[in-house]
């Protein structure tokens, strides 16, 4: 390690521990993540099971709580959020023009606080009871009525969100100071500008729930009153700190996603997309509203008249910005050359199932209305079509049109299709029911419900739908076996494409680019097309590159927190030490010896081999 | 120390900024101090929130005082310009200058970090603490965070000192010394409002 030569070939489980090169990164993610999701996934279906007939008892209350709570905290924090970071950094790098991030180190320490986060979350399956709060763990419920699950919840998310924290820094480092020559802003493509914005919604929201979290610990480990109106706390503080966060990170989970749309529909349109800059303006501007509404959670509170007419006048706002979108993306297939790849089925038909979560958002953010629907399915429905319907939609559009150049390999697309249709039609049958089944007076968040009461028929629909969505997701694993089964031969540009991505080979050899591209407009490849050119202009002449080494320090310093952790968790102040310890000490390692990097000479064959 | 005299005449004039890896790092480090704007402003509006609900344990009005918080303003500001001092002499790439002026502000900051563990255990000691009440949790969260951002800029700061006289003042040192100086800057300005909001607001009771 460290030497200024190439260094020695690694066995598979070091290179992927000790990796800081984006693109495994992104894999480490998306592998990661993906479990993740298969066990919120499990956890949903477990709880349809229990609510398919009334008064079913395939789960008790208990259990049922903590599904509820893990079905909710494993798919925002460790699913979407990794699985988004993992298309991050797969593409970003690439789209830009760009040899790695700016800060590689940094990148792989983000993804080991998350996956260590994430597990320290789910320890709690098997130490004494998972968290059972809900994923918004508000107290009194999280401090005096819960048991030792939280404490599982609370560090465990602090531990994976000083992952995330930092992977948006780097992101937004990245994307400002590492564009190739001619990269304007203007040019970016919209993935990169939804995932800038991303980037900066994290790092202003995430310190929220920093603080958020430090006080339920604080309440919880060390019998601290900031939630003890006994003692003179107020619980409504942990609410605005939670949400503070928690709507600017639904935006986080969706903007990407309207990049990914952006790219697809306009490449398989075969046409640039529909007003780009006024796409970049609605993004920003929805970030920016994305931190003005985060009241219109807690219409109920009782926060007066005023703050909820103000709260609900600024969530309606964003209805504009986000109709700009649909608007422009309809427009880019309007006269397009349209494929039906199975990326472009999914942004297809994200499109309509997002305009109708986008509606009953409309519709709760009338106060006076939400006072019926809070807290009903009437929510669960609304918010499940904008994540499910919406970002995983969206991210599934992704993962089918990247895949190429994240693995080698193309994806099957007749088993693509059967995965769209089952998980679209099985998504609709779902949560489309649980609309009326909230506006019918069914609580979120309930365990069971009596029969005759107008419940029984949707309730048992909505099971039916899931299980059409495990089938489809099980036909996507199935895809991913076949596809893996077959050589990587996947071409440098399978679909057309139009950005810079698509200008190298899949996958990518570590050092991206070969030499560093000259960018001379919007849809850059797709500018040298049109010009007759193959491939890019380079911007440099050949030479060695440059590479940052492996490290296994960024894993041992999330050890280290997962360690301190336990021991704050268990009492047992020496343990918590020793954890800090070890991370305090990788960080000392880290700052004493500097990181010379190796070099890569792209003429040499052998250098292609990563 | 000799070995890179010749270096230093070869020095850019702001060193920090010569290569790209230091521009990475300072922007990130900006970034970063953002996000910590908005660590320490939700604290702060915790600690608003709740910082007259002393639950009948001594308030502000009754603990605070004035003269021994000033002295401990005036040691960390006072380290705020030592730390500037300490850049100027880097970009006049006088190593020994820039080292009595670090090494001066880690004493000031040292100094700053005693008169807090003291003020905060006398404090106890009149029954203000962490779990008296909602003020004491708000109180020693808010003050505490900054005093913890304290003690870990120390530790980075005898780091950094530490390696000083093998690597010497590098493209590759030049911007550690430079974001450890933004570090400090905004440690030093949270306490100008931690001082206004705790303890000038706290001791006349608004």
């Amino acid at each position: 390690m460290g030497h200024s030569h190439a260094p020695k070939k690694k066995g598979f489980l070091m290179d992927y521990l000790t990796t800081v090169d984006h693109k495994k990164i992104g894999i480490l993610y998306f592998v990661a993540g993906g479990i993740f999701f298969l066990m919120g996934g499990l956890e949903a279906l477990l709880m349809r099971i229990q609510l398919i007939v009334p008064n079913n008892t395939f789960l008790n209350g208990a259990t049922f709580n903590e599904m509820m709570t893990m079905h909710g905290t494993t798919m925002i924090f460790l699913a979407a959020m990794p699985i988004i970071f993992a298309l991050m950094n797969a593409i970003v790098p690439l789209q830009i023009g760009a040899r790695d991030v700016a800060f590689p180190f940094v990148n792989s320490l983000g993804f080991w606080l998350f996956f260590f986060g994430g597990v320290l979350v789910n320890c709690g399956w098997f130490l004494g009871g998972s968290p059972d709060a809900g994923w918004t763990s508000y107290p009194p419920l999280s401090t005096s009525f819960s048991g030792f699950g939280i404490d599982f919840y609370a560090l465990g998310l602090q531990i994976a969100g000083l992952g995330t924290l930092i992977g948006g820094i780097n992101f937004l480092a990245t994307i400002i100071n590492m564009r190739a020559p001619g990269m304007t802003f203007m040019r970016m493509p919209m993935f990169t500008w939804a995932s800038f914005v991303t980037s900066a919604l994290i790092l202003f929201a995430f310190p929220a729930i920093t603080v958020g979290l430090v006080l339920l610990s604080f309440d919880r480990l060390f019998s601290a009153n900031f939630f003890n109106v006994a003692n003179g706390g107020n619980e409504v503080i942990y609410q605005h700190l939670f949400w503070i966060f928690g709507h600017p990170e639904v935006y986080i989970l969706i903007l990407p996603v309207f990049g990914i749309i952006s790219e697809v529909i306009s490449t398989f349109s075969k046409k640039r997309l529909f007003g780009y800059s006024s796409m970049v303006f609605a993004t920003v501007l929805i970030g920016f509203l994305g931190f003005m509404v985060w009241a219109h959670h807690m219409f109920t509170v009782g926060m007066g008249p005023v703050a909820n007419a103000l709260f609900g006048i600024a969530t309606m706002l964003i209805a504009i910005p986000t109709g700009i979108k649909i608007f422009n993306w309809l427009f880019t297939m309007w006269g397009g050359q349209i494929r039906f790849t199975t990326a472009n089925l999914w942004a297809v038909g994200f499109i309509p199932t997002f305009v109708i979560g986008g509606m009953t958002g409309v519709m709760l953010a009338a106060p006076a209305a939400d006072y019926q629907y809070h807290d009903t399915y009437f929510v669960v429905a609304h918010f499940h079509y904008v994540i499910v319907g919406g970002m995983v939609f969206g991210l599934f559009a992704g993962l089918y049109y990247w895949w190429p150049k994240m693995f080698g390999r193309m994806l099957n697309e007749a088993l693509g299709k059967w995965n769209f249709w089952f998980f679209f039609i099985g998504f609709h049958l779902t949560f489309f029911p649980q609309h009326f089944l909230g506006l019918m007076g069914m609580q979120r968040r309930i365990f069971t419900f009596l029969p005759n009461q107008g419940l029984d028929f949707g309730n048992m629909i909505s099971t039916i739908g899931a299980f059409g969505m495990t089938i489809g997701t099980i036909i996507f694993l199935i895809n991913i076996a076949v596809t893996n089964s077959k050589p990587k031969k996947a071409p440098a540009d399978p679909w057309d494409g139009r950005t810079l991505e698509w200008a190298i080979p899949s996958p990518p050899p570590e050092y991206n680019f070969k030499q560093t591209p000259q960018v001379r407009g919007y849809d850059a490849l797709w500018v040298e097309k049109m010009a007759g050119n193959k491939g890019m202009t380079p911007a440099e002449p050949l030479g060695h590159i440059h590479m940052p080494s492996g490290s296994i320090l960024p894993f041992i310093m999330s050890v280290g927190l997962f360690i301190a952790a336990f021991g704050l968790m268990y009492e047992k102040v020496s343990v918590a030490i020793i954890g800090a310890l070890i991370t305090l000490l990788c960080m000392l390692l880290r700052s004493l010896i500097d990181d010379p990097g190796y070099h890569v000479d792209p003429t040499e064959d052998k250098g292609v081999e990563a | 120390m000799s070995a890179n005299h010749a270096l230093h005449t070869e020095l850019p004039a702001e060193p920090e900024k010569a290569t790209l890896e230091g521009r990475n790092k300072i922007l990130g480090f900006w970034l970063f101090l953002g996000g910590e704007c908005v660590l320490f402003g939700s604290l702060f509006a915790t600690f608003i929130a709740l910082r007259d609900k002393a639950n009948g344990g001594p308030t502000g009005v009754e603990l605070f005082s004035l003269p021994l918080v000033a002295l401990a303003t005036i040691l960390l500001l006072t380290s705020s310009l030592t730390s500037v001092m300490s850049i100027l002499a880097m970009h006049k790439k006088n190593v020994s200058q820039m080292v009595v002026w670090l090494v001066i502000t880690a004493l000031l900051g040292l100094g700053f970090l005693g008169l807090e563990i003291y003020e905060f255990t006398e404090y106890v000691h009149e029954g203000h603490s962490l779990t008296s009440s909602a003020f004491g949790s708000a109180f020693y969260t808010l003050v505490g965070f900054h005093g913890a951002h304290v003690a870990f800029g120390l530790l980075w700061l005898f780091a950094l000192l530490a390696t000083t006289g093998k690597k010497g003042l590098t493209v590759v040192t030049a911007p550690k010394y430079f974001v450890f100086s933004l570090y400090w800057h905004f440690v030093d300005l949270v306490w100008v409002f931690i001082f206004t909001v705790v303890y000038l607001m706290g001791k006349v009771g608004i």
